[in-house]
C-alpha cells in the first residue's frame, strides 16, 4: 500500500508527486492522498483507503444478529445510533416484527437518534471551520457535542459507541428525568445555533474560502452514488426519512433542507456547510416533538418494558434483504443474505454513505488548489472508521 | 399500503418485461418477486448492456446504484454473485439485478463480470471492494487494485473457504485460525 499508482518516470517536468495523509489532523483519520500536483493546482488526486479496515463483514459472518449490533456501533463512531437503527430495522423486517414495536420504544430510537445527528453535525462543522483556519467554532461545537454526549451516556452508559437499540426493543429505558433534562439542553441549544451562524455560517472570510470552491453538479453526485448532505447540498430534496417514511418519521413534521447556491454556485462547499447547519435545526424540530410525545401521550408507566418485544429466536427465514435509512453522512445501507438456518447471517454487506461520498473526491479535486483541496475533503464529512469498515 | 405493493409488483415485471424485449427471453434467467425485494437473475454477460438500459429507459430510470456486492454463494454450491442494488431517484422504486457465475475456485482464475463502472461511477469503488474482498474479476475496470487490504494481501478474505493469514509483513499474528463453516 505504500506504493504509488502514479508512475514517477512519466511524469512532465513541471509535475510533482505530494503525499498528504495518513496522518494528518485535516484528513480526518487515516486517509492518505496522492497528489500529482502543478505548482500549486492538483492535477490528479488518489485516495489511498484501508489503514483502519477491520473486516467488520468478516466478523459478521461467525456472529449472531444480536452480537453484531456492537460492531456496527464502530462503523461510523461519530453516529452509533443511526448505525444501530437501521440495522435493527433491517433484521426486524426480515423477522417480520417491525410493525409490533412499541410507539414507546420508536420514539426513543428517533429521539437518540436525532440527538446523535446533532453531535455528528457539530463535529463537521466544527472540524470543518478548523480546515478553514477558525479555531473558535470547533471548541464552541464540542462544547455543546460533550451535552449530548452525556445524555446519551446517561441512556446507555457509554459515550459513543452505546450498543443501546436492539432488535425489538432497546437496552434500557430511558432514565427517570431524562426528557426534561434534553429539553432544557434544547432550550440553551437553540441560541447558540445562532451564535454559531454569526462565528462562522456567515463569516465573510469563511464564505470567501468556501464560496464556488468544489462544485459538485447534480448528475455528477447521482452517477457517484452520494447521498446526505452532499446530495441535497447539490440541490435535490432526497432524504430517506422522507422517501421511505421508515420508524415514526412519517409523524414528525420537519423540513428538508437543500442547497441553493446562496453563496455562490449550487453544490460549493458552502452549500454542503449550510445544509449541517440547518439539519441540526431540524433535528432539534423532531427531537423537541419527540420529546413531547414521550412526556404526554406514550408516557413512562411501570409496566412498560422495552425488552418486551425482543424475540427469543432470532432466525430469519431465508430471503435477502437490503435495508437502508438516512443517517448523518448519507445513505446507509445494510444487505442481508439469510440461509434460515442459522442465526447468524449468511452474508452481510455494509454500504457506507462516507465510502461512495468519498469516491467523489477525485472529480472534485481535478484542477482545485491545494489549500482549497482541504475545504473540499472537509466538506465531504467522512468518517474513516465507516470509509474503511 | 396494499396498492403501493401491486403497483409495484407490476412494475417489477414491466422491468423484467422490458429486459426480455430488448435482449430476447433468455436474457432474465429467473425472477423472485415474493419476497421483501424484487430480484431479476440476469446473463452474465449481458450485465452491463442491461444496466445501461435500465439507467436510460423512461420507464424505470434507475439513475442511482445504492449497492453493489460480492457473494460467495457457499462451499457446497460452488457459485458466486454479483448483486446492483438499484434505485431511481425520480419514480422511487428500488430493484435489485444479479448475477450468477458457477466457479470451480480453483486461485488461478476468478470468476469473470463485466464492469458497470462506466454506467454508474460509484460502482467503481465498489468493484475494486468486491474484487479485494471476494475475489471476483471485472472485465473492463479502469483501475482495478485492492481497495481495503493491502496490495500484497492474499487471498480473498470473505470467500468461505478462507483462511485467515498466519502472519502478515514479518509479524505473527496471534489467536486461532478458523474458517467460517
Amino acid at each position: 500500500m505504500n506504493n504509488l499508482k502514479t508512475d514517477p518516470s512519466k511524469l512532465k517536468n513541471e509535475e510533482m508527486i505530494l503525499n498528504m495523509g495518513p496522518q494528518h489532523p485535516s484528513m480526518h483519520g487515516v486517509l492518505r492522498l496522492e497528489l500529482v500536483t502543478d505548482g500549486e493546482t492538483v492535477k490528479e488526486c488518489i485516495p489511498h483507503i484501508g489503514y483502519l479496515h477491520r473486516c467488520f463483514e468478516k466478523h459478521a459472518e461467525a456472529l449472531n444478529y444480536q452480537q453484531i449490533i456492537p460492531f456496527v456501533d464502530r462503523m461510523d463512531y461519530l453516529s452509533s445510533m443511526n448505525n444501530d437503527h437501521v440495522f435493527v430495522m433491517g433484521v426486524e423486517k426480515m423477522l417480520g416484527i417491525d410493525q409490533s414495536i412499541p410507539k414507546r420504544v420508536e420514539y426513543i430510537r428517533v429521539l437518540v437518534c436525532e440527538l446523535n445527528r446533532i453531535a455528528s453535525h457539530l463535529i463537521a462543522i466544527g472540524t470543518y471551520g478548523m480546515d478553514i483556519g477558525a479555531v473558535t467554532p470547533f471548541f464552541f461545537c464540542f462544547k455543546e457535542r460533550e451535552h449530548i454526549l452525556n445524555l446519551l451516556e446517561w441512556a446507555s452508559g457509554a459515550r459513543l459507541l452505546y450498543n443501546y437499540i436492539w432488535i425489538g426493543g432497546l437496552f434500557y429505558d430511558l432514565p427517570v428525568g431524562f426528557e426534561q433534562r434534553c429539553s432544557e439542553f434544547l432550550t440553551q441549544f437553540k441560541p447558540k445555533m445562532r451564535e454559531l451562524d454569526e462565528l462562522l455560517t456567515n463569516n465573510s472570510i469563511f464564505i470567501s474560502r468556501t464560496q464556488n470552491i468544489g462544485v459538485l453538479p447534480l448528475d455528477v453526485a447521482i452517477n457517484y452514488g452520494c447521498s446526505g448532505p452532499m446530495l441535497r447540498g447539490s440541490g435535490i430534496n432526497y432524504d430517506l426519512r422522507r422517501i421511505d417514511a421508515y420508524s415514526v418519521y412519517p409523524e414528525l413534521d420537519f423540513e428538508i433542507p437543500i442547497g441553493a447556491g446562496k453563496m455562490g454556485t449550487t453544490g460549493d462547499c458552502w452549500d454542503r456547510f449550510d445544509v449541517r447547519v440547518r439539519e441540526i435545526s431540524e433535528s432539534i424540530k423532531i427531537a423537541e416533538q419527540c420529546i413531547e410525545r414521550l412526556t404526554k401521550e406514550l408516557k413512562r408507566s411501570p409496566e412498560f418494558d422495552p425488552r418486551a418485544k425482543l424475540p427469543k429466536k432470532l432466525i430469519p427465514k431465508a430471503q435477502e434483504f437490503y435495508c437502508r435509512g438516512e443517517m448523518p453522512k448519507g445513505e446507509l445501507g445494510y444487505y442481508f443474505i439469510a440461509d434460515g438456518k442459522s442465526d447468524k447471517p449468511f452474508r452481510c454487506k455494509a454500504r457506507a454513505a462516507s465510502f461512495s461520498n468519498l469516491s467523489v473526491l477525485p472529480e472534485l479535486a481535478k484542477g482545485a488548489m491545494i489549500a482549497d483541496l482541504i475545504a473540499i475533503l472537509g466538506s465531504i464529512d467522512i468518517v474513516l472508521g465507516e470509509v474503511d469498515r | 399500503m396494499e396498492n403501493r405493493k401491486i403497483s409495484s409488483l407490476t412494475m417489477n415485471e414491466k422491468i423484467s418485461n422490458l429486459i426480455k424485449e430488448s435482449f430476447g427471453e433468455q436474457a432474465v434467467l429467473s425472477t423472485d418477486f415474493n419476497g421483501l425485494q424484487g430480484i431479476i437473475v440476469v446473463q452474465t454477460n449481458l450485465i452491463a448492456e442491461i444496466s445501461l438500459l435500465l439507467r436510460n429507459h423512461p420507464t424505470c430510470y434507475f439513475d442511482y446504484l445504492s449497492c453493489l456486492s460480492g457473494v460467495d454463494l457457499g462451499l457446497e454450491k460452488n457459485q458466486f454473485a454479483v448483486v446492483y442494488h438499484l434505485s431511481s431517484i425520480t419514480l422511487g422504486y428500488q430493484i435489485v439485478l444479479k448475477v450468477i457465475i458457477d466457479h470451480p475456485r480453483d486461485t488461478t482464475q476468478l470468476p469473470i463480470v463485466p464492469t458497470v463502472s462506466q454506467v454508474w461511477r460509484t460502482a467503481d469503488w465498489h468493484e475494486r471492494e468486491a474484487y479485494d474482498l471476494v475475489g471476483i474479476y471485472f472485465e473492463g475496470h479502469p483501475d482495478l487494485r485492492r481497495i481495503l487490504c493491502p496490495d500484497d494481501w492474499e487471498g480473498y478474505a470473505l470467500r468461505k473457504d478462507y483462511v485467515a493469514a498466519e502472519s502478515y509483513g514479518g509479524l505473527k499474528i496471534n489467536g486461532e485460525v478458523k474458517t467460517n463453516e
